[in-house]
């Protein structure tokens, strides 16, 4: 789960980083307001959103006077902002972060990972901060300091007090150096994050170090033990088709095309998607109905696909472990007829109960194609979708 | 005996009392395996599914001489769960639950690593479909009709693709010796390479499927494998072509964030290292049938 800048801010100095001051605000006259609150004469108006590289996308702004504020914050509410990481849809600004203007003197990369193939959480750092990690990595490789820490134990200060030396900080700022990265750290390991991202961290003409960007995403396998992280989750931000197949339980992506998937297993919707673009067509979605599902369950993932207005036609693919293809048929016939269906849909059954399953299908009257193999269902949904299209067509 | 379970291995299910546990312990009994017994703190003394239930694992092994471990805890319980199977000295502990923290995953990966080579327990897991050998015993959630009893090992990421490759195989009069689902979480107990290395020490087994997945690195640690160590042909698939950067899709593990971890890179590196290549799902059964000419 990912959260605005100015709620990782909040955590950060809650584990004792120093982090610029400043306030929310939902309209312009409130980020007027904020920045009088602040006082002093520049200030930053952010907008907040699920996303890095705001500042290309016009999202972040240096203002000198009450106006360029107001007139920033007016630009930026309401206002979908496009990045490489948002997609074309873009995001939508609701809220904005003021905050008072920082003299840079040097700007440091910090960030905190789950490092996969270590196992271990390892803390990346560069003193060419400033720009993303993958330009550091490709224009200063030389320049990247990794440090491992050691789970039975935690990050150490001596690992801190290294990376402080390393990123060639004058000894005055060592102390606040450490201070800075330990907090992190906690941050990550009493939090479970997954990522903590503070670029740039800078040292300040006035001699300080301050996380003046950052960026901190959770487990979501670890929610459930920290329902204050939860609690910041903000659904404006997500895909909206995703919120509600979340809010219902179900696993589910969106994606671009139209043809709609309901699958059983992660691995199994994956390859379904990739059976479809084989075939000639685009999936919609990639949906895991789980195990064990009941017919309300497949109504639901019906519901949630549906929920996609460029949905023209469904394909359900259920390989049946401990799933029954009983249910799902049941769920099926249910879908047809209480949502009265009249977009194609391709069944494909196969493992525990299939043949009760095949048999409901059959016996139902209804209007659906069935697939005995993976294959044969791709081509089929494609199939009936293109038929469906030209029919639309003529 | 294959790899990592026959008909001889004495298993034992934590959790077995629960709904879940329940099914699939009966159904593994119905399917010949050695089920010798349940772990569920407070019932133990007690008997389910006419087997004795004990509150610890350490009391289960020195009753019944369990090796192997079946664990259905739910997620927030799950990383003790397999603490206290590598403790008591169980060989192979095969964790089915899927949502398991992963600082919780880095802090049981450490903890196992405390026990010398010899006494460490195997991990297989999380979120995982579990390990069958066909014909004699299984541990986990698959349908055991579907698999053949033969000569290929499977081991993959998903449980259903794997059973997908299964079934193509069975309808091309293929067989299995083992299946193993190594699951579906960023931080696992056994890679591809540990069970490859498995499969490559084992006198039932003539060739693998590898069924992978977009996201993480050990597909590409796998093909270094092969290429340097392996002597009996791989085939391998690699889901989420179509699967967007940066976007988790359903398994925990499954998300592309550096490079080589999409599935087209994967597939490439893969190939490289002398790998037949299955290019669509549907076409396990006929990939392998090739390469076993």
């Amino acid at each position: 789960m990912d959260i605005h800048e100015y709620q990782a801010k909040d955590l950060l100095r809650r584990f004792g980083v120093q982090v610029p001051r400043g306030g929310i605000a939902y309209s312009p006259e409130q980020a007027v307001y904020r920045a009088n609150e602040l006082s002093g004469d520049r200030w930053v108006v952010k907008a907040q959103i699920h996303s890095g590289a705001r500042g290309k996308a016009g999202g972040v702004r240096i203002c000198a006077s009450e106006e360029e504020v107001s007139d920033a914050a007016q630009w930026m509410l309401g206002r979908k902002l496009v990045t490489h990481q948002t997609g074309p849809q873009g995001k939508l600004v609701s809220r904005l972060y003021v905050e008072e203007a920082t003299n840079i003197a040097q700007e440091i990369y910090l960030g905190f990972v789950m490092d996969r193939k270590l196992e271990r959480v390892v803390v990346v750092a560069s003193a060419q901060g400033g720009m993303e990690i993958e330009e550091i990595s490709a224009q200063e490789p030389d320049s990247i300091i990794r440090t491992v820490v050691d789970p039975a134990v935690g990050m150490q200060a001596f690992q801190a007090r290294e990376i402080a030396f390393s990123l060639g900080l004058d000894p005055p700022l060592i102390a606040q150096a450490v201070k800075t990265i330990m907090g992190c750290y906690s941050l990550m390991a009493d939090m479970d994050a997954n990522m903590v991202e503070v670029n740039p961290m800078v040292v300040t003409r006035a001699g300080e170090i301050v996380a003046l960007d950052a960026k901190v995403s959770f487990d979501d396998n670890a929610l459930f033990r920290r329902p204050e992280i939860t609690e910041l989750r903000d659904k404006s931000q997500e895909d909206p088709r995703e919120t509600y197949a979340e809010d219902r339980g179900l696993s589910y992506i969106g994606l671009d095309g139209e043809i709609g998937c309901i699958v059983n297993g992660a691995g199994l919707a994956m390859a379904t998607l990739d059976m479809i673009k084989m075939a000639g067509g685009e999936p919609a979605n990639f949906l895991d109905v789980g195990g064990g599902a009941s017919p309300d369950r497949v109504l639901m993932s019906f519901k949630a696909v549906l929920n996609d207005p460029n949905v023209e036609a469904i394909l359900v693919n259920i390989f049946a472990g401990i799933n029954r293809c009983d249910w799902i048929a049941e769920g099926v016939i249910r879908a047809m007829t209480e949502l009265q269906l009249t977009l194609p849909v391709v069944v494909r059954l196969s493992g525990t109960n299939v043949e009760e399953g095949r048999k409901l299908l059959a016996e139902s009257g209804l209007d659906v194609l069935t697939a005995d193999t993976l294959a044969d269902a791709a081509d089929k949904v494609v199939g009936a979708w293109k038929d469906a299209k030209f029919k639309e067509a003529s | 005996m294959a790899i990592l379970i026959d008909s001889d291995t004495k298993v034992l299910v934590t959790g077995l009392t629960g709904r879940i546990g329940s099914f699939h312990a009966q159904d593994m009994i119905n399917h010949g395996t050695n089920v010798v017994g349940g772990v569920t703190p407070g019932k133990g003394g007690t008997t389910h599914l006419g087997l004795p239930v004990f509150n610890t694992v350490k009391g289960a092994v020195a009753e019944t001489g369990a090796d192997l471990v079946l664990s259905f805890v739910p997620p927030p319980f799950a990383a003790d769960s397999i603490m206290e199977a590598a403790d008591a000295g169980i060989k192979t502990c095969v964790c089915i639950a899927d949502g398991i923290p992963a600082a919780d995953m880095i802090r049981v990966k450490r903890y196992m690593r405390r026990y010398k080579a010899d006494r460490r327990m195997r991990l297989i897991g999380p979120n995982c479909a579990g390990i069958i050998t066909p014909g004699q015993a299984f541990a986990g959630l698959m349908p055991p009709h579907i698999y053949r009893p033969g000569r290929v090992g499977i081991v993959g990421r998903s449980g259903t693709l794997g059973y997908e490759a299964a079934s193509q195989l069975k309808a091309k009069g293929i067989g299995v010796s083992s299946s193993i689902g190594i699951g579906g979480d960023p931080i696992n107990g056994s890679s591809f390479r540990d069970i490859l290395e498995l499969f490559e020490n084992d006198p039932d087994t003539d060739a693998v499927v590898m069924v992978g997945e977009i996201g993480g690195p050990q597909e590409a640690e796998a093909a270094e494998y092969i290429e340097t160590h392996m002597t009996k042909p791989v085939a391998a698939y690699v889901a989420g072509l179509s699967a967007p950067k940066g976007r988790r899709m359903g398994h925990a593990g499954a998300i592309v964030s550096a490079f080589g971890e999409s599935a087209q890179e994967k597939v490439e590196i893969l190939k490289s290292s002398g790998v037949s290549i299955v290019p669509t799902p549907s076409s396990f059964g006929e990939t392998v049938a090739k390469m076993l000419h």
